[in-house]
This record gives C-alpha cells, structure tokens and sequence, in this order.
C-alpha cells in the first residue's frame, strides 16, 4: 500500500468547479497584469522608435534636397582672355556672371537690382567656379552653357524655413533687401529646389561650404571597412570558436581564453582605436585614415562578438548529430564541418550581423586612427586604391558634421543618420535572405 | 514473464568477433567497468542486460572507441576485433568507427534527406564510384533496414520527418550502408512504440545473417527474444555471460537470477 492511499478514509472536502476559489482569481489576476506590463512596454517601445523614425526623417530629409540657381550663361572668347589678363581674375567672372543673371531676370520681365555683393550673399564666390570650368573647359567658350550653383546655406535654410522673416537678424552674411532678391528669382523660376545628388555621391566639404557636402566618400569608406571587418572577423572568429567548443581539451588555459573573451566584449571602443593607431600606424606604418587600418581596429571590435555567437550557436546543436557522424565513422573534422556548422550557420550568421552592425555605427575608434570626415581628397578618382587612400566613415562623418558651426551641416548630419540606418537596413536585410537559406536548406 | 519466447536455438559455434580482456573505465575517479572479460561471436546477436547505471553502454560504447570523444573517460586493458588490438596506437578510431557501426538511443538522423542520411557514410569512405552505384546502395541500405517500401517515394524528405520508429530504421539502415562488421546499438527501442519495437526487432534478428549485433537493453524480454547470447552486468561488473537461454531458465549466478525475477534492479 503506497502513502497516497493512507487518508482515504478522512472525509474530503468537495469543491464545486463553476465558482472560481479567491486563489485563482488571485493568480489570474497577476497574469492579466502581466499580460498588461508587456504590452505597455512593447507599446512604449514603439512609441519611443516612431518618434525617433519621425524626428530623424523630418530633420533629415532637407539634405536630400538642394536649392540651386540656374543661369544660362555665355562667355567669349575675348571676355575669357580679358578676364585672365586682369589682376582679380575671379572678380571680373563674377561681374560677367552677374550681368548675365540680370539679363536673364529682365527678360523675365522681373525688374531687380543685382549688385556684386548681394550676389556674392546669396551665391558665394561664383567667379572662382566659372574660371575653374573654362579653364578646364576651354572648348565651352562661345556656347551657352547652364550652370547649376548651389546657393549659400543661409538662403537655402531660407526655403527650408530654417532662416524666416520674422525676427530676422540683418548681418553681412545676409540682408533683408537679398530675401527679396531670392525671391524675385524664385517667382522667375532661376532659383528652384532639386534632388540633391551632390550629398548622396559627393565628398565632404570645407567648414564653411554646407551645400557642396556629401557623404557618398563614407559611405565607400564604411563599406571598404565592412568588407575588410567581414573578410577578416568571419572565418578568425568562426576558427577560432570551432576550435575551442569542439577541439581545444578542458582545461585552465582554455578557461583562461574564454574569459577573456568576454572580457573583450565590454572594452570601450575607444581603447580599441587608441590600440590601432599605437599598434597598425605608428608600430607596422599603416597609412593614416584608410579604411584597411579602421577595418583592423573594428575587426579587434568584431571578433569577441562574433565568437561568443558562434560558440554559443555550436553549442546549441545536439550531441548527438556528433555522435550519429562519429559513429560512421566521419572524422572530427567531418563531423564539425559537414553536420554541426550547417546547423549552426543561422546562428553564426545573427552574431555575425549583430557584430557588423555594431562596428558599422562605431566612431570612437575611428577619430583616434583619423578617419575624420574632410580627409576624402581626390574623390571619386581614388576610388580603385580605396583601401588604403584616406576616407572617412559614415559615423565620424556624421559626428565632424554635427560639430561644425554652420547650421547647414545639422541637417546633413541626419541627413547622414538616414543614409547610415538605410545601409544597415540593406546589410540586415542580405543576412535575413542568407539565413533563410541556410534554415531551407535541410 | 509470459509473453517471453525463449526459442531454443541450435548451440551453433560461430568464429569469435570481439574479444576483451581486463578491461577497465574510469571516468575520472569513477571506476565503471571492473575488469570484464568477454568474447562476442560473429553472426550471433549478442545482449548486454543490467540495472541503469552498470556499465553496459559505457562498455559497449568500447568498442568502437566512442569514449575516446568524452574528455575524463580512460580505458584500460585489451579489446581485439578479429584479434587486433583496437586500442593499438597505430590504431585510427576513424577508421575503426567505419568497420564498427553504432546505433543510438534515440534516433538521431541528420537533418538532411533521407538520401543523403544513407549515403553519408558510402561517401565519406568513398565506397561508390559513381552516382548510379550510391544509388544501389542507398537501395540496397534502406532495404536491410526494412525500410525501403516506406520511403522509396520520398528519398528527398527530411530524414527528421519521418516518425520515431521509421527513423530509427533509417539509423540503422545509415549505419548497414558503410558495410560493417560489427553492428552496436545502444538500446535501439527505449523510444520506440511497441510496433515499432517489433519491427525493429525483426530487422535485428535479419542482421543477424550478415554481421555481429551487439544490443543493449533494458528489457529483459527483448534481450530473450533477439539474442543468442546474453551479457548481465551489475555494478560494473560482467557478471554472467552465457547462452540466452540459460540465462534466463537456469542462471547460475544468484544476482542475475534476481535481476531477471525483479527483485533488483
């Protein structure tokens, strides 16, 4: 007889089941509330990212776009040599210029008085431009020819509503008298707003050009990084953990190994950077602010990320798919290879991209080994030599604009933010499409 | 005790397969295997019976040197296969696993095809030449694991979609296909229902034609009705080793005589 028959003989206490006893109406009281705790923070959660997503797109999208002035434009051959012939070669472009924006008002048939230094206001120092494009160009000379100039930032900040009338401050940077002169060539259709393919494609600029900056050069130099952080952390951090999960024998030194590790996973970036640039420039003469070099140090950021993953994914996979390939007789090698790294390929692959993104958003690092954003010289022309030629990446980019002074280079900078998260997007994308190849394939 | 069919067989002598002497296991300072000796015939289905926990599957997982992959397991003494020394230093495991194949308790395909779970082990070895012969032999496996008429229309299933009885036949057919000598499975049905057991069972005693079984088991009825011969072990300890038959009607030792009456174990 077991003890569970002992009190069969006490008199049991019936309990009806259609009436719910305050005990379970306590419990289900607390899961109801939990079910309400989650989804208050899930509902948080999202709140907080729609008005991220809304803050970056609504300061962002202006850098897309780009007010520019369009001016048909002639010059002689006869002007081009009087022009060279004299002292302030770019002051007598900008009165050629000039004369010719007034004729192309007035045959508009807007009246408006254009003098050199409302011109130079509104458009910056034209002459240098013109003279540049004949000289390089000296065919063009007799033809008419179209030039597309970005006007300064304060004007374009006047059509991006960031500079307005009221309250507006007259400086010798911009008159009140120049907003009408904007105007007048707005209505006459010379001043309009466009896509602004400089800042996708182009380079940086100096600090006090915000129209003529670009993030295309990062944008190359983050991607140069992310191959050579790939290329290099994958098959290190794949190695390195296959050895110590299926190879490497217990003991104090693998102990000691895996400790650091993740050790090495919370050290600041910056100290990775600060190690860079003692290490692969001043130590190995790496050149400066090339990709190869901030890719070394991201790589040193990658790694322990990576390797923590794939340990963890290997580990993940049964035991006995090893014992099932062993006991065939595959070798360990074949056993790793050929069964326990295909199923855990996804899970590699989510600490790879987990990895990537995290170097793909550092910029701590990058500041110490010079990777600022004005040091793209040469582009596009550099573009085969990238890896060692100097560039910039998206998060310093963005961190040297956000610093600058000029309130055009605030909307480049999230401008850029979108440019970055729209990169990251498309990287997070290809790994979800690789990983749900890997889970298909058995 | 009823349902056991103890078939009285023909004392045929057939020539030994295994032979260990003084083998010993410890597992760190556990010591689970005292000095067993024991010689395992060919074409005979030998049973390895005991209480959990008395050595019979580390003893078996000997000899094809699987303990070699559990970092604290030592083994000492001597096991020969056709009176090579298995433990001979010059001896590759890897090759050795491919002249011995394992059964596992739970079945464990990969999650592959079926196909291509019968035609790991031929490929690695490199036991066809060509596409047309693996295919003979992924035949000729999934026949000898009775489970050919199952699954002959969908060779590229997932080996993981079949159900627990058809995968463990598909194990043992993937084990046959690399043409071994000695066949180990380590309780083969623990998770099998009690028709897939039967099926199972049958195979085991078909196998029976072509190589050396040695089963582990916990049901002392299933030990009865597949083996020739019957192993008991207690406490890592052989401790009577013997026709089946005469281990079950007329055991000589008083430990096994109340293992197979249910007083311990």
């Amino acid at each position: 007889m077991s003890d569970a028959s002992m009190d069969s003989t006490a008199p049991r206490q019936s309990r009806t089941l259609l009436e719910t006893d305050a005990r379970t109406r306590r419990r289900n009281a607390a899961e109801k509330r939990f079910r309400m705790y989650g989804l208050a923070a899930i509902g948080i959660g999202l709140f907080f990212l729609i008005v991220l997503a809304a803050s970056i797109l609504r300061s962002g999208l202006p850098a897309f776009t780009q007010t520019v002035l369009s001016v048909d434009f002639v010059l002689t051959q006869e002007q081009f040599d009087k022009a060279e012939g004299t002292l302030f070669k770019t002051k007598a472009y900008e009165g050629y210029f000039n004369a010719a924006l007034v004729s192309q008002l007035q045959s508009q048939g807007l009246e408006a008085e254009v003098d050199a230094k409302a011109a130079e206001r509104i458009l910056g120092k034209t002459g240098s431009t013109i003279r540049e494009f004949y000289r390089a160009n000296p065919d063009q000379l007799g033809q008419e020819v179209r030039f597309d100039l970005s006007v300064s930032s304060r004007v374009d900040g006047y059509f991006k509503g960031r500079v307005t009338r009221d309250g507006f401050v007259e400086s010798r940077f911009l008159m009140l008298a120049d907003l009408d002169l904007v105007d007048a060539l707005t209505e006459g259709g010379i001043i309009r707003q466009q896509f602004n393919w400089n800042f996708v494609t182009g380079a940086d600029s100096g600090v006090d050009n915000p129209g003529g900056a670009g993030i295309g050069a990062s944008v190359v130099g983050s991607f140069f990084m992310m191959l050579v952080v790939l290329v290099l952390s994958l098959p290190i951090g794949v190695a390195a953990s296959i050895y110590l999960e299926e190879f490497a024998p217990q003991n104090r030194f693998t102990d000691l190994i895996e400790v650091n590790i993740s050790n090495l996973a919370a050290v600041p970036s910056i100290v990775f950077g600060i190690l860079g640039l003692a290490v692969f420039i001043q130590f190995m003469h790496l050149p400066q602010s090339a990709p190869l070099v901030g890719g070394l140090v991201l790589t040193l950021m990658t790694l322990p990320t990576i390797i923590i993953s794939t340990r963890a994914s290997l580990k993940a996979v049964p035991p006995s798919i090893r014992d099932a390939a062993l006991g065939l007789g595959a070798s360990k090698m074949q056993s790793v290879f050929h069964h326990v790294l295909p199923l855990a390929a996804p899970g590699i692959l989510t600490g790879t991209i987990i990895g990537l993104a995290q170097a793909l958003g550092e910029t701590a690092p990058l500041l110490l080994i010079g990777m600022v954003g004005f040091v793209a010289r040469g582009y596009p022309e550099t573009f085969a030599a990238g890896f060692t030629d100097p560039n910039s990446a998206m998060p310093a980019q963005i961190y040297t604009w956000a610093s600058r002074a000029d309130a055009g280079f605030y909307e480049k900078a999230w401008g850029g933010i979108i440019v970055l998260l729209l990169f990251l997007l498309t990287m997070n994308i290809i790994a979800i499409i690789l990983r749900r190849r890997f889970e298909r394939r058995w | 005790m009823n349902d056991m069919r103890i078939i009285e067989r023909g004392t045929l002598v057939n020539d030994i397969k295994i032979s260990a002497k003084g083998v010993q296991v410890y597992y760190a300072d556990n010591h689970a295997i005292k000095d067993v000796d024991v010689e395992i015939e060919d074409k005979t289905v030998t049973a390895f019976i005991g209480p959990s926990g008395c050595g019979k599957s580390t003893f078996l997982r000997c000899l094809n040197r699987m303990n070699d992959t559990i970092d604290i397991c030592r083994v000492e003494g001597h096991i020969a296969i056709d009176g090579q020394d298995i433990y001979d230093p010059q001896v590759d495991p890897v090759q050795l696993r491919a002249k011995v194949g394992m059964v596992f308790q739970k079945p464990n395909p990969f999650p592959k095809s079926i196909y291509d779970n019968i035609a790991y082990g031929p490929r690695i070895h490199g036991l066809a030449r060509n596409k047309a012969e693996l295919d003979e032999i992924v035949e000729k496996s999934l026949r000898r694991g009775a489970i050919w008429d199952e699954v002959k229309d969908r060779l590229d299933a997932p080996g993981t979609s079949l159900s627990g009885g058809q995968q463990q036949r598909l194990c043992i057919a993937r084990a046959v296909a690399t043409e071994p000598e000695v066949l180990l499975m380590d309780e083969p049905c623990s998770a099998l229902d009690p028709i897939a057991t039967s099926q199972v069972e049958e195979l085991i005693d078909e196998l029976r034609q072509s190589f050396s079984v040695v089963i582990v088991t916990h049901s002392m009825q299933q030990a009865a009705r597949v083996s020739q011969k019957t192993a008991f072990f207690h406490l890592g300890n052989l401790v009577e080793y013997g026709e089946t038959g005469k281990i079950f009607t007329n055991p000589e030792d008083s430990r096994t005589e109340s293992y197979i009456t249910g007083r311990i174990g």
